[in-house]
């Protein structure tokens, strides 16, 4: 690995936590970006107005994807949780021959530059946006500006489970592993990861519930009172299934771990 | 642009592949097999590589270097295990091991770049143009320093290395060409020292790879080994000899093994001999395939475990693979296919030869590079996780495996002490929990300016290209003044020194007139040879079937000559041929006249 000095403007997230990660985490809840992408509209090399969406029309020259721009708009696409896979990877390998380095070998430095930042960009893009889970989250901290909620102790309806469960890993880890204590230990963990594995299944379900409905809402476009607290109640009904689906999730892959 | 070659640098045999008219093809010497075996050996006429220095093996174990690919990007406690093994001395330098011959000691990148100059010029002789551009490609699971290994030896070759390629992914733009496959496809290669599995999925001239899995310690010569062992064993027990004082009778017994388990992958049973020393005779033995099985069955298995993560990763089942494509020399035994049979569960491709077709896909790769081919496009992913050391010791991973490339993750760096003046970051590559499980690949000290804690707030970028290599880059987010990073990757050659050998090799060569002129002479024969066919091809009917037999014959001596290590000797044959085909020459000058004549009239006549 060759660490380089360089300073290369892909997307800047103005984080204001001090030790987090984003990766390519973009976009804040602004009202005005679609004023920001207008603003940028300017070719970086002829200076030419910008009409096209990635490329110049005049000298043809490939542009910077803004970093204010959403990865919704990036594909093409509204912004919704029900998402065709279909036309998502369509779009996805269309963006790709558009940027990929392999096609930048002849040209400029710049142009090379801003091939590998798109492309880097439109791979994080493609793969929050590809699955359910990881594309609801991104619209939270669209919508609502926040980053994930990141849970420490067991939801409330599973905290006797959890504890315990916790105890029979610890148990399980300090047995001898031919005993026959660890054997009897083990069948019990395979009825908690059953157990788990189901309740994972059940929120996976009242999401697609919550999606459907943010959708709908969405699709009705009201500016009402009413709709704008329905918004809010099922973002918040999102975050917390999303918290507590990735708490137990985890716990299921230690248990996993631990029982192979 | 000027021509850009695919180069498959592999542990047991190289080969360098152009495009041809949008079909790759395998460059060989005239009569010779197109791989060269990565093998280099210090003789005293100096540095040879290929099939003359596979000979060297036995003669001169100790001054010939092979499978020097298993050391690249490597320390050498990271190789402590295998050292007995290899007769040659290894030593290390600042993090880098260096490989003892004669009174110099080289790095793996250098005696790389030794095979890499081969087929350099082996191209060059072929094409007759000079070659300054490459694609090499790597297994899929080498890790950053290993690709850096390699990068670093194409430049020390003179090489601009415009793209590192993953090998079963160059397989499969090999594949795909051929068969215009759509679908999920599976390539296992299992060549002489690593093992890779790379998931694709296939779709109008996308290539996308959806999981990547291996070893870069696992392959053919692992299978020898066993054997070898177990002739060892038996020499032992029977003759009381120990063979590994004797570092040639070594060589001979792993080369033995070899040719056995190679014989039996089309044979049931074969019989092992081999010289004994000290006046012992012949120890001979007879080995059935089965045995062999029974020998190779655990490293095998070994093999499926990568297969099904890289299953898992990539969220399928065996059921939904539609081709598996075998690559490498070792996918011939018939133990392998039938365990990649039985996985998989269907019969696997082998329509393409496995020795070529990761050079073959390199070629493709480098003519999507120079913009000869539009309409693929390979999307590869970085093999292993990349992350940081984070509070007592854990890794915080920041991009995953199995993510496309190029790919960033971007992380903010603050201070936790007022006054603090720098932050160390140690970037590691792996899948394990603990910073000290995985591989360390660079440390560095980000600069801060001065301030009280937790007000610095310094982005540092981290980038895989699309060569699946690692690029950092560091902003100070109240500046906005980016920031140049000084940093010593943990195992591998520096700025500077790649610097020093490439110069370095240009001196060597400087120095080395004989190979100098023998290098030149050889260049230059085979441009003769390939102008002389051509106008053979286009006027041979020019002259009468005499002339152009005699010529015909002169081409072959200069190829005799050519292959051999004589430059005087090219020289005089070349003198020959020009002599043999003055006439043929001023024949199609004379037609070429006279053709210009007719085609200026033909032109003349359409005009109107
Ligand atoms: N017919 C065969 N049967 C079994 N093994 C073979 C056969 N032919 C070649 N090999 C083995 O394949 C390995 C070399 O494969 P190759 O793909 O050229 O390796 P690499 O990519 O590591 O250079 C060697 O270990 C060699 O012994
Ligand atoms: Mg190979």
């Amino acid at each position: 690995m060759r660490l380089r000095g360089i300073f290369f403007s892909l997307s800047e997230r103005q984080s204001m936590n001090a030790h987090t990660h984003s990766t390519d985490d973009r976009c804040e809840n602004t009202d005005d970006r679609r004023e920001l992408q207008m603003a940028r509209s300017m070719c970086w090399h002829c200076q030419s107005e910008m009409a096209g969406e990635y490329f110049c029309d005049r000298c043809v020259k490939v542009q910077p994807v803004s970093k204010d721009l959403d990865y919704f708009t990036c594909f093409g696409l509204p912004r919704r949780l029900a998402l065709d896979p279909q036309t998502l990877e369509t779009k996805f390998y269309e963006l790709s021959r558009a940027f990929h380095p392999d096609f930048y070998q002849n040209k400029s430095d710049a142009e090379q530059t801003i091939s590998l930042g798109n492309s880097a960009m439109l791979n994080t893009a493609y793969r929050t946006l590809r699955d359910p889970i990881q594309r609801a989250e991104y619209l939270l901290d669209l919508e609502a500006g926040s980053v994930k909620d990141i849970r420490t102790t067991p939801p409330a309806d599973l905290f006797e489970e959890i504890l315990d469960l916790q105890d029979t890993l610890d148990e399980f880890r300090a047995s001898e592993r031919a005993s026959e204590h660890a054997s009897t230990l083990r069948t019990k963990l395979h009825a908690d990861r059953a157990v788990l594995e189901q309740r994972q299944r059940d929120m996976e379900a009242q999401l697609q519930q919550l999606f459907s409905r943010w959708d709908a809402l969405q699709d009705r476009a009201e500016v009402t009172e009413q709709a704008r607290v329905e918004r809010g109640r099922i973002l918040k009904d999102m975050r917390d299934i999303l918290s507590n689906r990735t708490y137990v999730k985890n716990i299921v892959n230690d248990l996993v771990a631990t029982i192979a | 642009m000027s021509r850009i070659v695919g180069i498959d640098l592999g542990t047991t045999n190289s080969l360098v592949a152009y495009m041809d008219h949008g079909i790759p093809r395998v460059i060989s010497a005239r009569d010779e097999r197109a791989m060269v075996p990565s093998v280099v050996s210090l003789t005293d006429n100096g540095l040879i590589v290929g099939d003359p220095a596979k000979e060297h093996l036995t003669r001169n174990p100790e001054r010939t270097v092979y499978s020097v690919k298993r050391f690249m990007g490597k320390s050498l406690a990271d190789v402590q295990g295998e050292l007995a093994y290899f007769p040659y001395t290894l030593t290390e330098k600042g993090g880098v091991i260096r490989i003892q011959l004669g009174e110099k000691s080289y790095s793996p990148p250098q005696i790389s770049a030794m095979i890499l100059k081969e087929l350099k010029l082996r191209a060059e002789a072929f094409l007759g143009e000079s070659i300054t551009k490459a694609v090499i490609t790597v297994p899929a699971y080498f890790n950053d320093s290993q690709r850096q290994a390699t990068k670093d030896a194409g430049m020390i070759a003179g090489l601009e290395v415009l793209r590192i390629i993953n090998e079963p992914t160059a397989a499969s733009l090999a594949y795909g060409l051929q068969e215009k496959t759509q679908g999920t496809i599976a390539v296992y290669d299992l060549g002489g020292g690593t093992f890779d599995i790379s998931i694709l999925k296939l779709k109008n001239g996308i290539f996308e790879v959806l999981a990547t899995n291996g070893d870069t310690h696992l392959g053919g010569d692992d299978f020898d080994q066993q054997i070898a062992d177990l002739f060892l064993a038996e020499i032992r027990a029977q003759y009381g000899l120990d063979l590994s004082t004797h570092p040639d009778h070594m060589q001979a017994v792993r080369l033995e093994a070899e040719r056995t388990k190679i014989r039996l992958s089309s044979e049931l049973k074969t019989t092992a001999s081999l010289d004994l020393p000290d006046g012992k005779g012949r120890f001979t033995r007879e080995l059935t395939r089965d045995q062999l099985d029974g020998l190779c069955t655990a490293l095998v298995e070994r093999t499926l475990g990568p297969c099904r993560l890289a299953l898992n990763d990539s969220g399928l089942a065996p059921g939904d693979i539609d081709e598996v494509g075998l690559v490498g020399g070792s996918t011939r035994m018939p133990l392998v296919r039938q365990r990649v049979r039985t996985l998989f569960g269907k019969q696997p491709h082998c329509e393409l030869n496995p020795d070529e077709v990761v050079a073959l896909g390199a070629a493709v790769q480098a003519d999507i590079l120079s913009g000869g081919t539009t309409d693929m496009l390979l999307l590869d992913v970085t093999p292993l996780s990349l992350g940081i050391e984070t509070m007592g010791g854990v890794m915080s991973s920041l991009i995953r495996r199995n993510t496309t490339i190029p790919a960033s993750a971007k992380e903010m760096f603050t201070t936790y002490v007022d006054g603090q003046t720098g932050v160390d970051i140690h970037i590691l590559q792996g899948e394990r929990e603990l910073a000290k499980d995985n591989r360390s690949l660079a440390r560095f000290r980000l600069k801060v300016p001065p301030l009280p804690a937790g007000v610095p707030r310094i982005e540092v970028t981290f980038l895989i290209d699309a060569n699946g290599i690692l690029n950092v880059m560091a902003k100070d987010m109240r500046t906005g003044e980016t920031q140049s990073i000084e940093v010593k990757p943990s195992y591998g050659l520096s700025d500077q020194e790649v610097e020093r050998m490439i110069e370095d090799s240009f001196k060597f060569a400087a120095d080395d007139v004989s190979a100098r002129k023998l290098i030149e002479a050889r260049l230059d024969a085979g441009a003769l040879i390939i102008t002389t066919e051509k106008s053979l091809a286009d006027g041979g009917h020019l002259v009468s079937a005499e002339e152009a037999d005699t010529i015909r014959a002169a081409v072959a001596t200069l190829t005799t000559a050519k292959d051999g290590t004589d430059p005087r000797a090219i020289r005089a044959r070349m003198a020959d041929l020009e002599q043999a085909a003055k006439g043929l020459t001023v024949a199609m000058l004379d037609d070429s006249l006279k053709q210009g004549l007719q085609g200026k009239k033909v032109s003349e006549v359409t005009q109107e």
